[in-house]
């Protein structure tokens, strides 16, 4: 055993100690029938064999690439004090605060953490993790459910699709219903949710919408009209979820601000690494009226015994290991450590440096729509947008390939997000954020023009992608 | 610990001052958001706190030392398995291939990680004695979620909508009948025999043409092996319904049982508790899922394939329609994966083998230290943990075992997970793990018969403690009733501030 103290003296002591001649004296209570025969695993590694298999498998992965890939994961300058503050063993090897007493540290942190982010979002309660954005964004609309007594939600398609099939998953087992909002497909607003097709989905008098959700920036980078959205929800009592990326808070208008009840989101952009999609961090904010709906750890700020500041887990019978069946989610183990990330993050760059990441991504975006339209690549939709938006390429799919033979991850092919779409058949969602250099806007640029050119030359009648090339 | 002891600490809101700030980025371009419309823009900034670094740096230093972990000591929280969290494993998850790894990343810039994940599963399915495994669910929670909608997904499939149950008996995890109705399920809440198992004559009973599934703690909540798990399973296959297993205690039967070979249709892995990854103050942890061939087609997607060229890809959406879809993201917790595969590979056959033999070798030996001071409410070989009572000790003086978990604090330990499983009376679930020494358990039995005497000398000692925590008991009544779930700016008074 790799980890463990004990010497075979140590268990010749316990066993004698317990008058038994061998350990498995103490498994003679499973089943004969069911005892298993041995595991056929491979044989154990030393640590340094360990080492080096590892760093073997990591560098079997390309992270050098110039890359301009977002689409809900964002790579960021993460300041180095966010990792030796989660490298703290009294963090990072505590468990769920059951004990309050002995567990004031992450108690606190959680606190903090629920403060900064009803801050950014202009939400008054905020829960004290989830799974990711995905999950977080299920739970929300699960919440307008509960909240309303009502069976059905509307989804616009500018929620990432990853969010809206495990809304989809989640909802299969309650039998909810919900309904996608379509995005509009041509003109100024092309890109963006369809409020005509709110209100008609709205009118269906039988089938009452518990709540509208939607995402700010969308997942093509847009911003929404999420005033009139929010308007149109509250008409039908429904209640507004916001989708929201983090960092986009610092200059965008927050989700109290125009009158979203509930917001969701992915904290990854806030400290923590892509790593291959988690751990993330599920944000789950909410108004006060609907604090007895929302699932999740909650800590408040209470007092001890000598009347001492000090901070416990509360509103518990919401949860699961108190009110069981009737709980308001199965949430246990969340990603306390991943909001701890964040809170370290938020607190490292304050609320100037947050606004700088933000707006140095949005220049950084500026250089690359004109470097791309320069290249030949002008913008898919015409309507504002934060740090992300898409590109026309024709065939795209085989583009984005050539172009990552080149040692450029050009973004996402626009139909990977949306494979029925025609709208987005022929597009690049790409990105830019304060860690982009204009040394690797120009590289792509130049690659991209190479492309187009000599893909303009075999034409007419661009190669078709191949069934189901490259698509995830 | 500082040489003064541990001090509660300001809120990070009080030790802001405008104008603090290390620099962390260049200063953008003027005039870089004048491209946004106005009405979508933020009209006063968030009032984040602005603090130099070394006073972050303080700020959180001195929290953590206000915080029990097992870096720092004995923490034998039952069924949470807190186990030593090996430091090779933080290395390489920190690695800068596997850290900074797009999850949208095409499949071919991604083939080691999604060789370690391939690999995993194959592991994870040895380990179980299942054919396939699912790493995409976040925590043990979810994956019950994910198996539960599996086990649904079988029976729809098959045209049998009439199962609406699921049958969980009392001693369970909170999180099983919570997961049954976030499914879609009826719970059936089946109590336990007087031995703490399953109750075969009460499942008999409730079993039939209504339940979709059963789910089991194995070994229980109590720390028992479920004896009569043969004849369960038998009977809940014989009419047609599926065996869920709760893997939470894996830890105790590794290499020793494997619940796919013994019939079990699909279980959850919390990776945190068996294979090392640390808890984080509640997570992040991993839930991966391993089923039998019959729910294979269920599966999360997308799931990691290997190709006939030995290349590895993610499956395309649509690629298989049975799928119960996605329950979150991407393709799972892949850091902490890492490290569970990091541990796995680090021990071995033998080695896993080990784990479980020194775990339930060390709750054994406790258990016995323990007999006699306080009640043993299932006298018999236990595995990785066991319940202990301090019913006797209540009657006899007034302590409860409340009482005797907070002075535990004084004596410089963490508690045991109290009051769970429901079905003891004034229960301590102990579970020491197998990385503490025979001198932690000796020193932690002392202390625990120690205060069975103090419970009779000085009773007010113990109802008392901690003493010597960072803080006394907490007015968790008042937090319930007059929530206060965030710092309120002082900037902002009056008619502005939202309530």
């Amino acid at each position: 055993m790799a980890y463990g103290p004990h010497t075979d003296g140590d268990r010749a002591r316990m066993l004698a100690a317990l008058g038994i001649p061998s350990v498995d004296v103490l498994f003679d209570d499973i089943p004969p029938a069911v005892r298993a025969a041995g595991l056929r695993l491979p044989p154990a590694l030393s640590e340094l064999e360990l080492v080096t298999h590892l760093r073997w498998l990591a560098s079997r992965n390309r992270v050098d690439l110039a890359s301009f890939l977002g689409a809900g994961v964002y790579r960021h300058h993460i300041p180095p004090v966010v990792d030796q503050v989660l490298l703290r063993g009294e963090f990072y090897t505590a468990y769920t605060p059951y004990q309050p007493e002995v567990s004031q540290g992450t108690l606190q942190t959680i606190y903090e953490y629920q403060s900064l982010l009803a801050e950014l979002t202009g939400l008054d309660v905020v829960s004290a993790s989830h799974y990711d954005g995905a999950a977080a964004t299920a739970e929300a609309a699960l919440m307008t459910c509960r909240a309303t007594r009502r069976e059905r939600v509307l989804v616009s398609r500018g929620v990432a699709r990853q969010y809206r099939e495990a809304l989809e998953t989640y909802f299969a087992g309650p039998n909810l219903a919900f309904d996608e909002v379509p995005l509009v497909a041509g003109g100024p607003a092309a890109g963006t949710s369809d409020l005509a097709a709110i209100e008609r989905l709205l009118a269906a008098p039988d089938r009452p919408v518990a709540g509208i959700v939607a995402a700010q920036p969308n997942t093509l980078g847009l911003l929404e009209p999420m005033v009139e959205i929010g308007r149109l929800a509250h008409a039908a009592g429904a209640l507004f979820v916001a989708v929201v990326e983090p960092v986009s808070l610092a200059v965008l208008a927050p989700p109290g601000a125009y009158g979203a009840d509930i917001a969701a989101g992915e904290g990854q952009p806030l400290g923590i690494p892509p790593q291959y999609g988690g751990p993330y961090l599920g944000i789950l904010a909410c108004t006060d009226p609907l604090v007895r709906q929302i699932p999740g750890r909650l800590i408040g700020q209470t007092t001890d015994a000598d009347g001492r500041r000090a901070y416990v887990m509360t509103l518990r019978a919401r949860e699961q290991d108190i009110r069981r069946e009737r709980a308001a989610s199965n949430l246990c183990t969340n990603q306390a450590l991943c909001a701890l990330a964040a809170a370290v993050y938020l607190a490292a760059v304050g609320p100037a440096g947050l606004r700088d990441v933000a707006a140095t991504g949005a220049a950084r975006a500026a250089e690359l729509e004109a470097a791309l339209a320069g290249a030949g690549a002008p913008r898919l939709h015409g309507g504002p947008y934060l740090n992300e938006f898409a590109i026309r390429v024709p065939d795209a799919v085989a583009v984005h390939r050539r172009l990552l033979a080149r040692g450029i991850l050009a973004g996402i092919p626009t139909a990977e997000l949306e494979p029925d779409d025609p709208a987005l058949r022929d597009g690049l969602l790409v990105c830019a954020t304060e860690v982009t250099t204009p040394d690797e806007i120009e590289l792509f640029a130049r690659a991209l023009r190479d492309e187009l050119e000599a893909g303009a030359g075999e034409r007419p009648g661009a190669r078709p992608a191949a069934a189901g090339e490259a698509v995830r | 610990m500082s040489v003064t002891g541990p001090k509660l600490q300001p809120s990070l809101f009080e030790l802001s001052r405008p104008g603090r700030a290390t620099p962390r980025i260049p200063t953008p371009p003027a005039g870089a958001l004048d491209r946004l419309p106005a009405a979508a823009r933020r009209a006063t900034p968030p009032a984040l706190p602005e603090v130099s670094e070394p006073a972050l740096v303080r700020h959180y230093l001195n929290l953590s030392q206000l915080n029990w972990s097992v870096d720092g000591g004995f923490y034998p929280l039952g069924s949470c398995t807190m186990k030593f969290s090996p430091k090779v494993n933080e290395w390489a998850a920190r690695l800068d291939g596997f850290a900074a790894l797009h999850p949208l990343a095409p499949d071919e810039v991604a083939q080691g990680t999604l060789e370690l994940l391939w690999e995993l599963e194959e592991l994870l399915a040895e380990i179980s004695g299942m054919t396939a495994v699912t790493l995409q669910p976040a925590a043990g929670a979810q994956g019950e979620l994910t198996g539960i909608l599996m086990v649904r997904a079988y029976h729809r499939a098959r045209g049998d909508l009439a199962r609406t149950e699921i049958l969980v008996p009392d001693s369970s995890h909170g999180t099983n009948p919570a997961t049954a109705s976030m499914a879609g399920f009826r719970t059936v809440s089946i109590p336990s025999a007087p031995d703490g198992g399953v109750d075969l004559e009460a499942f008999r009973a409730a079993l039939g043409p209504r339940t979709a599934g059963v789910m089991i703690t194995n070994p229980s909540t109590v720390g028992l092996f479920e004896a009569r798990i043969v004849e369960l399973l038998e009977m809940v296959h014989g009419v047609g319904a599926l065996a869920y297993m709760d893997g939470a205690n894996l830890n105790a039967i590794l290499g020793h049982f494997r619940p796919g070979e013994a019939g079990f249709d699909v279980m959850h892995f919390n990776v945190h508790k068996t294979f090392s990854t640390p808890h984080g103050g509640g997570g992040p942890g991993a839930g991966p899922v391993g089923v039998r061939e019959l729910l294979a087609p269920f599966l999360p997607a997308p799931r990691v394939l290997r190709g006939p060229d030995g290349r590895f890809r993610l499956e395309r959406p649509g690629e298989r329609p049975t799928s119960i879809g996605r329950v979150k993201s991407f393709v799972g917790n892949a850091g902490i994966l890492v490290r569970a595969y990091a541990y796995i590979r680090a021990h071995g056959a033998d080695g896993l083998r080990t784990v479980s033999d020194d775990a339930v070798l060390a709750a054994n030996y406790l258990k016995h230290r323990l007999a006699g001071t306080y009640d043993i409410p299932y006298d018999r070989p236990c595995k990785h943990e066991f319940v202990a009572s301090a019913a006797s000790l209540k009657r006899e003086t007034g302590v409860r075992t409340l009482d005797v978990a907070k002075r535990l604090i004084d004596k410089g330990y963490h508690p045991p997970t109290i009051y769970f499983p429901l079905i003891v009376e004034e229960g301590m679930l102990i579970e020491p793990t197998e990385t503490e020494s025979i001198e932690t358990l000796d020193a932690f039995a002392a202390a625990l018969i120690e205060i069975a005497g103090e419970a009779r000398t000085r009773p007010d000692l113990v109802t008392g403690a901690p003493h010597t925590a960072p803080v006394r008991r907490l007015d968790e009544a008042t937090a319930a009733r007059q929530p206060n779930l965030r710092w309120r700016p002082t900037t902002r008074v009056g008619p502005e501030e939202r309530s």
